[in-house]
């Protein structure tokens, strides 16, 4: 466990130190700003059209955040050669996999935990309340989604070559997913057989990514908390395909080879 | 010399050209052309997104009605509508498999409306940022406007995002209409408001001749409105003119109307009878 926090924290430094969160941070709060600086009507108490402004921003920059440190994790340890040194130690394989996980897992919490504190900031300045349940809610389940996402792109980066095909596919992946993964049902309904079994069956396969999205729900328009069950449930559920994933990884890191 | 003043004068006409377009037109107009009016339909409907506080079709949700627009304004429903518009909300159905059914936790699922005091407010920046993507758009000014003076008590904000929405389409009754409830109601006006309807009465008929088939229900209001007000005002035979002219529009009650109607007549009947009679108010001072 120790060697598999050693390697987390290495990645955690590596993200701190690159631009990409700063520039995405910066942005997204630059950009919340100007609009919050709009006046609509003299009414200064509107809130929700900044909310889910500033919410779409989180999550389009948490998907990049976490798509780009983890799809170069693996393909970089490789090019450097620096994998050699580390699986000497002795690191097993699997202890490389669980701490390049971790550390981009953890990684995306903390900015996330930046983010979400702007947005509080942002929401107090204007309706003068913070439903803490429901920022912890949007925060946690978003959370979980990107570890099923950085598992995805782990895995990724074991099955092609170069890592810019990898978060370049996985980024279409997921959102396909969480844009129309819902609707599969609908379209395999219209269909005909043996096409309904097919598109029913990746219906039934795919990771619901869009079950953690509760910014409509939760966030935006005030529809109360998820039943706390069903946030459970599904964080069970995302743990399942993220141990998946990460199995997967593990099976294709465990035969390749290094030196290629 | 002829060359530089022939090509002065051809640039001349281009370059103030330019600049009226500078002018009157925002960089976004300039930048999206008609698609503005793409957005600005996409910003209304956002508007209602907010309004059924998220429970709304996607554009994946096939084989649904969209909900009309209209319902936004609407203050009283009678069952039926109610019924109609919840069948027309119904667009989840039941849910198909377990996948279906657990996910419905995490999204609005459940039909309703901005309810709690002051929520209305929500939808007002969808609806500035539609109006200024395509000012043409007329219901944006009355759904606008609407929510401004009736829930937020924003009487001068309304009437300024209306005079607006006037500017940009002078022709349009609805605006009128919007106004004329708005002096009315709020500003208790009721002369001012009858100026400003039959103003919306001569451009509904204006409309009409010109074939632009305008909505029937706002003559039908605006008429409503003006026999109202005249009868309030004691002119009793113009109120029976525009009553005749609301039942010739087949009004949804016209039993109540032509009731209506009948006491006007009678209170007409009664008021030459007063002039008649000897001794009367009017022959009095006369004499």
């Amino acid at each position: 466990m120790n060697t598999v926090l050693a390697l987390s924290q290495v990645v955690i430094k590596e993200l701190y130190r690159r631009k990409d969160f700063y520039v995405l941070f910066v942005l997204t709060a630059l950009i919340t700003l100007v609009m919050g600086s709009a006046n609509f009507f003299n009414d200064d108490k509107i809130v929700r059209y900044l909310k889910e402004l500033c919410l779409l921003l989180i999550w389009i920059s948490a998907l990049f955040i976490a798509v780009g440190a983890s799809a170069r994790q693996i393909p970089a340890e490789r090019e450097n050669r620096t994998i050699f040194p580390l699986l000497a130690k002795p690191v097993t394989r699997g202890q490389v996999v669980a701490g390049k996980f971790l550390g981009c897992w953890l990684a995306c919490g903390i900015a996330l935990l930046m983010f979400y504190g702007f947005l509080g900031a942002v929401s107090i300045s204007r309706e003068h309340e913070w439903l803490v349940l429901n920022y912890f809610q949007a925060l946690w389940l978003q959370w979980i989604f990107l570890a099923i996402v950085i598992a995805l792109v782990l895995w990724g980066s074991i099955v092609f070559t170069a890592p810019s095909s990898n978060a370049t596919i996985c980024v279409v992946l997921v959102i396909g997913i969480w844009g129309l993964g819902r609707y599969l049902n609908h379209v395999a309904l219209q269909e005909r057989e043996p096409l309904r079994s097919v598109i029913y069956t990746i219906y039934f396969l795919i990771p619901h990514l869009e079950w953690f999205d509760v910014r409509d729900k939760v966030m935006i328009h005030g529809r109360g908390l998820v039943p706390w069950v069903d946030c459970f449930l599904a964080t069970l559920y995302g743990a399942a395909y993220t141990l998946l994933f990460l199995f997967a990884t593990w099976l294709g890191f465990r035969r390749k080879a290094l030196n290629t | 010399m002829a060359v530089c003043f022939t090509l002065g004068t051809c640039l001349q006409l281009r370059v103030e050209k330019w600049n009226t377009r500078a002018q009157s037109d925002s960089l976004l107009a300039i930048l999206l052309g008609d698609g503005q009016r793409m957005f600005a339909n996409h910003f209304f409907t956002k508007a209602d997104v907010y309004f059924h506080s998220g429970y709304y079709p996607s554009w994946m949700d096939q084989g649904m009605a969209t909900p009309d627009p209209g319902h936004m304004t609407e203050e009283h429903h009678d069952e039926h509508e109610e019924a109609e518009h919840e069948k027309a909300m119904d667009f989840l159905g039941a849910p198909k498999d377990w996948i279906d059914r657990f996910g419905r936790n995490f999204f609005p699922s459940t039909h309703a409306h901005l309810d709690k005091p002051g929520e209305s407010r929500e939808i007002l920046p969808w609806l500035r940022l539609s109006a200024d993507m395509d000012p043409q758009r007329i219901q944006t000014y009355t759904v606008g406007a609407f929510w401004l003076r009736r829930e937020l008590g924003k009487v001068d904000e309304a009437e300024q995002f209306l005079r607006e929405g006037l500017k940009a389409n002078p022709d349009s009754c609805e605006i009128l209409l919007e106004l004329g409830r708005l002096y009315d109601e709020n500003r208790h006006n009721p002369v001012h408001a009858g100026n400003l309807m039959q103003l919306a009465l001569r451009r509904w008929d204006e409309q009409e001749q010109a074939q632009k088939k305008p909505d029937e229900g706002i003559r039908l209001q605006v008429l409503i409105f003006l026999s109202h007000v005249e009868e309030e005002q004691g002119n009793f035979r113009q109120a029976l003119h525009y009553r005749e002219l609301e039942l010739s529009l087949s009004p949804p009650q016209p039993e109540i109307v032509k009731q209506q109607i009948e006491e006007l007549r009678a209170k007409l009947g009664e008021e030459k009878r007063a002039e008649q009679t000897p001794g009367s108010k009017s022959q009095t001072l006369e004499k």
